[in-house]
């Protein structure tokens, strides 16, 4: 009896123990995220203005705003998507529609873009620079970073496109066959608009990681900060901005600290509305 | 006929992603080729120091930078990101639980270079008043732990979920306490994915680039405590990248294509686990 | 379903019109591209704005990243015009040199620091180790952050030079790459020693970063004495070339060697070379 007793007495403690431990690591989590976007809010907020917005930096950007910054980030963003849309959505379509999942073919495709996935952005900023800058003879150009950010963006683009024609019921298909559609005609009918939400929210957890991406625009994009004429022009991203005012530039922490505060709340933005059109790619894109 | 038209452009389309690895890796290789025929494979290890201007291509110091960082990293982000997950999953009411879940994705949202400014501005002076110079192999730890959370504690989150009810209910009939059910049975079955989870953090932590950069002051050294400045191997390649010639952009290229091994050995294990465990 | 069917119509709506815009944009302007030292950068920067303004339809862009990434691109022709802040060497005869303007490196301290002047060897002793306290060298007992260019930086080659150091030799605790970011690091340091282009310490000094140039064995760091050639840290700041200069490129290098200039050379604290 005194055993028994002794025995839930211990197991007690120690769960009491354990749930102290966790408690104390969330709370940990939470003050230092709150110290992180509080610190970014305080320190930000006033330099923000709707002239900040709109003009473009000068004195290497002490005064003046982010407005050229942010034509050439969206520049970058939108040479990348409009190359790699396609080519993942092709992609996604073949993997979840025409080939079997236990297919060669699909299974070496999913691989290497798996491995892909995983390369470390300045690496692909060095094969951008090799392969766009100098051996297409691009340059530091948006036109080179956007490509670049393209190759970056393909296996997330793909991975939530298929995820999404995946959960699919596969009833929507049967039902179209035994409809005499054809096979282009229930996939543009009727498998990519019931699908649409998901693409969507895989379209905007892409843009949300080309928008914080740093390295690999490096050596593509370049780093000249005033409007771009073209898209042979270099154009610094709004990310790459932070970077060279906080590293670079004396007295250039306040602007650093606004643009930091803007590109938060345009991924935040994004990323709770991407939460909002498909839950469970935001997991995707984490994973 | 619309339909083979389809299949075709399908096809091309993966094809031509499928290929954008091989061409990756064809265009490292080939850029770290001519460096390779010239300096032999043990001078990347057996050189002096590294000064590449002096023709010294030593990488050790910045691997064993790369290394300390991530593992002091995962060494804080592996407990605090598991007990993560077992809030979510056991110990929180259910609303606290969603918006803790939501906090920590929103966390992965962050772009790293925020992070590497926020250690810059913030981190970097406080160790400096505790022990100069402050931008230290501690500040790298420190935002790097904050940048893997995310993902240990969201793959933690997924395998527990994937639990099977039955082993919880059995195991609380048996009367165990909640930490013993967790600890007896709970983790012991999530393992795999926990692992997997973790090693993918590995990677991320291991190619992290500028918010290392910002913080860790780049000296190539070998640190010998938490206050030392180091150089990784990835802020290494972001420093000199940008007038490096010859031999020494080839050597950049080399350590670009090692990073690239590391992370593709990595992420080849962690998706033999995950398979593992789905099967 | 109908509304998201619609709005990816309009995103692909968009893009065509972003790229119907810019299409045209290709092809219209002229442009130059220079990269290169970090020293220079600011100044032709402030060139390029100039010259723009007298050449309708002409584009000029700037970036830095080092005197050698100056070469390296020029060489690789990715840049049109590089940046070079110290004098060619033997074996860079493939390239043609233009000199615009002189300057000099100069040590910087934070302004709190007490310590006003250096001698040759105590510099060589902090940055090789042997003094690693403030109080050594009459400042205050606090441990020296020695800050230390990356390789690359032609500010680094005349540095070592000078001091017949090798880069090997320097025991630093932080390594920085613009001149601007070394300026950064010493303003936030009260204990940190670093060395950067006189013009842009003067420069950075002038929108009060507290920092301060200090005398090199009794040499006060000033653009004075890089002008009578007193100063012994100075070298020429280079625009180079990877073939003779022809069209809008020989036009921007005689700009930049013009009187047309010498005000903007000025304010930013280097020296003009005479017309020769």
């Amino acid at each position: 009896m005194l055993e028994t007793v002794n025995r839930i007495w211990r197991s007690g403690y120690r769960d009491l123990f354990a749930q102290t431990i966790i408690y104390i690591a969330v709370a940990f989590v939470c003050v230092v995220f709150i110290w992180i976007l509080s610190d970014l809010i305080r320190g930000g907020i006033a330099h923000i203005s709707w002239d900040f917005l709109i003009e473009s930096p000068r004195d290497a950007g002490r005064a003046g705003g982010i407005g050229s910054i942010l034509v050439s980030t969206l520049l970058l963003l939108l040479v990348a998507l409009v190359v790699a849309l396609p080519l993942a959505w092709t992609t996604a379509i073949l993997l979840a529609e025409y080939v079997p999942v236990t297919s060669k073919f699909g299974i070496t495709v999913r691989y290497s873009l798996q491995v892909l996935a995983g390369v470390p952005s300045i690496v692909f900023g060095l094969f951008g620079n090799a392969f766009f800058s100098i051996y297409l003879g691009l340059g530091f150009s948006i036109l080179s970073g956007g490509l670049t950010l393209a190759c970056m963006l393909l296996p997330i683009l793909v991975s939530t496109a298929e995820a999404g024609l995946r959960a699919l019921p596969d009833s929507y298909r049967l039902s179209a066959a035994a409809l005499g559609l054809s096979r282009s005609a229930t996939l543009f009918q009727l498998l990519l608009p019931a699908a649409a939400p998901t693409l969507a929210a895989g379209l905007l957890l892409g843009i949300g990681r080309a928008l914080a991406e740093t390295a690999a625009l490096l050596f593509t994009s370049g780093y000249v900060e005033r409007m771009p004429g073209s898209l042979l022009d270099s154009g610094r991203a709004l990310a790459l901005h932070i970077f060279d005012l906080s590293m670079n530039v004396p007295g250039g922490d306040a602007p650093a600290n606004a643009s930091a505060l803007v590109l938060v709340a345009l991924l935040l933005g994004i990323n709770i509305f991407a939460m909002k059109l498909a839950y469970g790619l935001q997991r995707k894109r984490i994973i | 006929m619309t339909d083979r038209l389809l299949r075709w452009v399908l096809r091309i389309g993966a094809i031509t992603s499928a290929l954008i690895m091989l061409l990756i890796l064809f265009f490292l290789l080939l850029e770290s080729w001519p460096a390779l025929q010239q300096i032999t494979l043990t001078r990347f290890f057996t050189d002096p120091s590294w000064h590449p201007l002096e023709a010294a291509y030593n990488l050790l110091p910045m691997l064993s930078g790369t290394l300390y960082a991530s593992i002091g990293a995962l060494l804080l982000a592996i407990p605090l990101g598991i007990a993560s997950a077992l809030f979510i999953v056991y110990y929180a009411p259910p609303h606290l639980a969603l918006l803790y879940q939501r906090l920590i994705e929103l966390l992965a949202g962050i772009p790293s270079v925020v992070f590497g400014f926020w250690g810059l501005i913030t981190l970097v002076p406080l160790i400096n008043q505790l022990h100069p110079p402050g931008a230290s192999l501690l500040a790298g730890i420190l935002i790097l732990t904050l940048m893997i959370l995310p993902t240990i504690t969201l793959t933690a989150h997924a395998a527990l979920l994937a639990v099977p009810d039955e082993f919880q209910r059995g195991a609380v009939a048996l009367g165990l306490s909640r930490w013993g059910v967790i600890r007896g049975v709970m983790l012991p079955a999530a393992r795999t994915g926990i692992v997997a989870g973790i090693i993918l953090a590995a990677g991320r932590a291991i190619g992290e680039t500028m918010a290392v950069l910002m913080v860790t002051g780049n000296v190539v050294q070998h640190a010998t405590s938490l206050y030392d400045p180091i150089r990784t191997l990835a802020a290494n390649i972001a420093l000199e990248m940008a007038y490096a010639m010859g031999d020494h952009r080839g050597v950049l290229f080399v350590s670009g294509l090692l990073l690239m091994l590391l992370v593709m050995l990595l992420s080849g294990m962690a998706a033999t686990l995950s398979n593992k465990h789905h099967a | 379903m109908f509304s998201s069917k619609r709005s990816a119509f309009w995103i692909a709506i968009l893009v065509l019109i972003g790229f119907a815009c810019l299409v045209p944009g290709v092809a219209a302007a002229q442009k130059l591209v220079l990269t290169g030292s970090s020293t220079i950068a600011p100044l032709v920067g402030e060139f390029a704005r100039r010259f723009e303004s007298l050449n309708q339809g002409v584009r000029v862009d700037v970036q830095t990243g080092g005197s050698s990434r100056g070469m390296n691109d020029t060489r690789n022709k990715i840049a049109n015009i590089g940046m070079v802040s110290r004098a060619m060497k033997a074996n860079e005869s493939d390239l043609h040199a233009f000199t615009i303007a002189l300057d000099g490196v100069g040590i910087i301290l934070h302004i709190n620091n007490p310590v006003t002047s250096l001698s040759k060897q105590q510099v060589i002793d902090i940055y090789s180790g042997k003094i690693t306290n403030w109080q050594a060298v009459g400042g205050k007992n606090a441990r020296i952050t020695v800050v230390n260019k990356a390789e690359g930086r032609s500010t680094l080659e005349l540095f070592l030079a000078y001091f017949g150091m090798k880069n090997s030799a320097i025991k630093p605790h932080i390594i920085i790459g613009d001149n601007q970011q070394g300026i950064k690091t010493i303003a936030g340091n009260v204990n940190a020693i670093g060395y950067v282009s006189i013009g842009a310490a003067e420069h950075a000094a002038g929108y009060r970063v507290p920092i301060k140039l200090i005398a090199l064995d009794g040499h006060e760091a000033s653009v004075a004495n890089v002008r009578n050639g007193s100063f012994p840290l100075s070298r020429p700041l280079n625009l180079i070339t990877a073939s003779i200069p022809q069209g809008l490129t020989k036009d921007f290098i005689t700009f930049s060697r013009s009187q047309q200039v010498h005000d903007l050379i000025e304010a930013q604290y280097f020296v003009p070379v005479s017309d020769d």
